[in-house]
């Protein structure tokens, strides 16, 4: 569609507000793999519960827009093997870089950050890399 | 307060990533598909993020947060081993499936079986990612 930038664009705004209200009210800083891995691992401690309610906002308010548009299509490949190796090396992935998309992506370049900056670089090439390998060479995606 | 703010944060995120396609993996893999049709839209999300975000951090000199304690300080600007090994996976799993972890928690109720899979997955990977990295250290320190 051609105005898909421009949703892009409003929708990456609301990202950075999010992300904002997340520094300036709490203090803290929006990383989803951070957020979510600091529960799975324990290392959350006192923040346990903002964390809980953020991830809560976080699936909510999508779930509930969803039900009030056309029913948005994720796509997801039917491939479980595909599925799970992905899952695998995104948990392991973001938990050794301490980032992911958010994280280092939107908070770290902002805050012109050289190590978000470096991590961006690489899981972006990497990405790239990746739809080469396994959609045009191997065509399993 | 703070779980309060956490929740509308998470929503603002959430509505944001869905807004802007981010739950579509198409988009995803489209943007990093510089080989079909490329998508630029992931492009417009980023900068449209990093706008006030950007803004935020100037908001962040000479102030607290709004609900006490103190900003994150800048870590240590060291490019190491991890960063550049775990980036690179990450990478590796996100063309693969065209999800990442937030995009992962918002599309949760409506991305069907392979959307759910993919969350428990990187939950375990998650949990097992200090075990893997003790053992890579061992395999570094090794050669």
């Amino acid at each position: 569609m051609q105005q898909d930038w421009l949703w892009g664009l409003a929708g990456g705004g609301l990202i950075g507000i999010a992300g904002a209200i997340y520094l300036l009210v709490n203090g803290r800083i929006m990383g989803a793999s951070g957020i979510l891995g600091g529960l799975v691992d324990g290392s959350a401690g006192t923040q346990a519960r903002e964390r809980v309610w953020f991830l809560a906002g976080l699936f909510g308010v999508p779930t509930l827009a969803s039900l009030f548009m056309a029913a948005p299509d994720t796509h997801v490949t039917s491939n479980l093997w595909v599925i799970v190796a992905a899952g695998l090396l995104v948990g392991v992935g973001t938990r050794f870089a301490n980032g992911c998309t958010s994280g280092h992506g939107v908070c770290g370049i902002s805050r012109l950050s050289w190590r978000g900056i470096v991590a961006t670089v690489f899981y972006i090439g990497a990405g790239g890399v990746s739809v080469v390998l396994f959609r045009h060479l191997l065509g399993w995606i | 307060m703070r779980s309060l703010f956490a929740a509308l944060s998470g929503g603002v995120f959430g509505l944001g990533l869905l807004l802007s396609g981010m739950t579509d993996t198409v988009k995803v893999q489209g943007w990093l598909d510089v080989f079909g049709t490329w998508d630029p839209t992931l492009a417009f999300v980023m900068g449209g993020a990093i706008l006030p975000m950007a803004l935020a951090w100037r908001l962040t000199s000479g102030r607290t947060p709004a609900l006490g304690g103190a900003f994150p300080a800048k870590p240590e600007q060291k490019i190491d081993r991890n960063l550049v090994i775990g980036s690179v996976l990450f990478g590796l799993g996100w063309g693969l499936a065209g999800l990442c972890p937030g995009p992962s928690v918002a599309s949760l109720a409506f991305g069907g079986i392979g959307g759910v899979a993919f969350f428990l997955a990187m939950l375990v990977g998650m949990r097992i990612a200090p075990m893997v990295r003790t053992r890579l250290d061992a395999a570094f320190s090794a050669v």
